[in-house]
């Protein structure tokens, strides 16, 4: 057990900044990849959930329409089916071969992260569109707004903080995930792993601190995201302006006082004004 | 005054195999309040919904000052921007406070800046008594409360014509009150109102016309006192003599 701990020291004093530089790499590219990844996964939800209407639509929009849902269905399909460590070769080295794009490592990396969470988010993007109540969408209809608005304004706001689980769960997934990128030659947080371990043969010692780096990460980001919904849920209380003449406000709030500009309905600090 | 708003003209509305309305037609003047009564399951909301192009009527004409907006090529939303409509389930953002509510429209359709929009919020949160409660959301508020913002919400776009699909169904007798004193006051203002309700006695006191229907079709209209003293059909008359005795 000594041992272990020796080595463990040693390890980190000799690669402990490159262990840094893995885990940095790793959250970048989770980072930048969910956040990339809402992005189409809010754009494909909400291009699938445009109406249509059967008497009032030209031919040519329907038909766009129709395309439009083949062609997303495709690109979800396709991503959600096909391993993430595939995809990287196919795009870095395919793209190179066929077409001689040369995509720089981190672009590839950027790009193959966003576009495989986007393909998961689009289904929990339509999921969190279809599960606000249709009243609503209504209610922006009847003063309105069209589609594009409703959607901006109304539905996806709300969407947006109904699936932010599942948000934290792409985060975290792609926390994990983003070691096979490795195959592109990117250094995240398992290729300096890997690359310890062959010069100093210490594969249980690398592993352990590997595993904390991941769990410290993927703990803060549960702790984020909780913090991130608690305030989308914004207070549980609110202010009154003045007196309502019509309400019956007795019992809910007694005297306010125009001069104080928020009074705390919250009985955390204590009833006092009760 | 007798300037024609909305004209229905020849309307049929069928959800696959099952018609729902009939070759309904009918008038609405400038200043008018019409309250359409009628059984549940009449068409009555259908066709409130058919005139706010909610649904899309399967036949006939919708005409606003003359002009068709059921024709291809109008545009749904310029038009829903006049014609404004309180829901039975008030249907509030509840992602937004009170005051956004009200603003919404009027920032996002009307492009008002954020100042104008919230001045004319306000005017219209005070007359429905809602103005204290700006800073509340939606599911902190009770159903009168709720159904009040609506209908501020629906009145800050300054529309021409309002319509409510039975705005007092789901509350308690208390609120129904709440919101009826409101509806009042603006039907003395002058707005145009088209209102399906089951408040027999807020048609037969405050409106200027009354249409009944049944089974999908208009049975007869008239003033309140046609439908409600004099009734012709023979549907209506029994309609009617449940709420006389209750």
């Amino acid at each position: 057990m000594q041992d272990f701990f020796a080595n463990c020291a040693t390890v980190l004093q000799k690669y402990g900044f490159s262990y840094l530089r893995g885990a940095g790499t790793t959250l970048l590219l989770a980072l930048v990849g969910t956040f990339f990844g809402c992005l189409i996964g809010f754009a494909v939800g909400a291009l699938q959930t445009i109406p249509v209407d059967k008497q009032r639509d030209p031919v040519w929009k329907r038909v766009l329409l129709k395309i439009l849902h083949i062609f997303l269905r495709c690109y979800v399909e396709l991503f959600r089916g096909t391993p993430m460590i595939v995809q990287a070769v196919f795009i870095y080295y395919g793209l190179l071969q066929v077409f001689g794009i040369k995509m720089g490592m981190w672009q590839a990396g950027f790009f193959i992260v966003s576009i495989n969470t986007g393909a998961y988010m689009a289904e929990t993007v339509r999921g969190g569109i279809v599960s606000i109540d249709p009243g609503q969408t209504e209610g922006a209809k009847a003063i309105g707004m069209n589609h594009w608005q409703t959607m901006l304004h109304v539905i996806l706001p709300q969407a947006l903080r109904n699936i932010i689980p599942q948000i934290g769960n792409n985060f975290i997934i792609n926390i994990k995930d983003t070691s096979v990128l490795s195959v592109i030659s990117i250094t995240d947080l398992f290729f300096v792993h890997k690359s310890v371990v062959g010069a100093l043969y210490t594969y249980f010692e690398s592993a352990a601190i590997v595993m904390v780096i991941y769990l410290t990460m993927t703990l803060f980001a549960s702790y984020l995201l909780r913090l991130w919904e608690k305030a989308l849920d914004g207070p549980q209380n609110y202010d009154l302006n003045t007196t309502d003449s019509l309400a019956y406000t007795s019992g809910m709030y007694n005297a306010p006082d125009p001069n104080h500009e928020s009074q705390n309905l919250d009985m955390k600090g204590g009833a006092a004004h009760v | 005054m007798s300037e024609p708003v909305i004209e229905v003209r020849h309307l049929s509305k069928s959800f696959g195999t099952h018609v729902v309305l009939r070759d309904v037609d009918f008038t609405v003047n400038a200043g008018d309040v019409t309250c359409i009564i009628g059984a549940s399951g009449s068409g009555k909301s259908t066709l409130l919904r058919c005139i706010n192009l909610l649904e899309t009527p399967t036949n006939g004409k919708v005409l606003f000052h003359g002009s068709d907006i059921t024709a291809k090529g109008s545009d749904p939303c310029a038009y829903r921007a006049k014609v404004g409509m309180v829901f039975q389930s008030f249907n509030l953002f509840n992602n937004m406070t009170v005051l956004d509510n009200c603003t919404a429209g009027l920032r996002y359709v009307l492009h008002q800046d954020k100042e104008t929009a919230k001045k004319t919020a306000l005017e219209n949160l005070e007359k429905v008594g809602m103005a204290p409660y700006i800073h509340a959301k939606p599911r902190q508020l009770s159903g009168g409360q709720k159904q009040r913002v609506a209908i501020a919400r629906a009145l800050a776009m300054q529309p021409e014509v309002l319509l409510f699909d039975e705005p007092t169904s789901a509350l308690d007798p208390q609120m129904v009150g709440e919101v009826l004193a409101v509806m009042r006051q603006l039907a003395k203002e002058g707005l145009t109102m088209i209102v399906v309700t089951h408040e027999m006695a807020f048609a037969r006191d405050v409106s200027s016309h009354v249409v009944y229907m049944a089974d999908g079709v208009i049975c007869e209209e008239g003033t309140p006192a046609d439908i409600f003293e004099h009734p012709q059909n023979a549907k209506t008359v029994e309609f009617l003599s449940r709420f006389r005795q209750a």
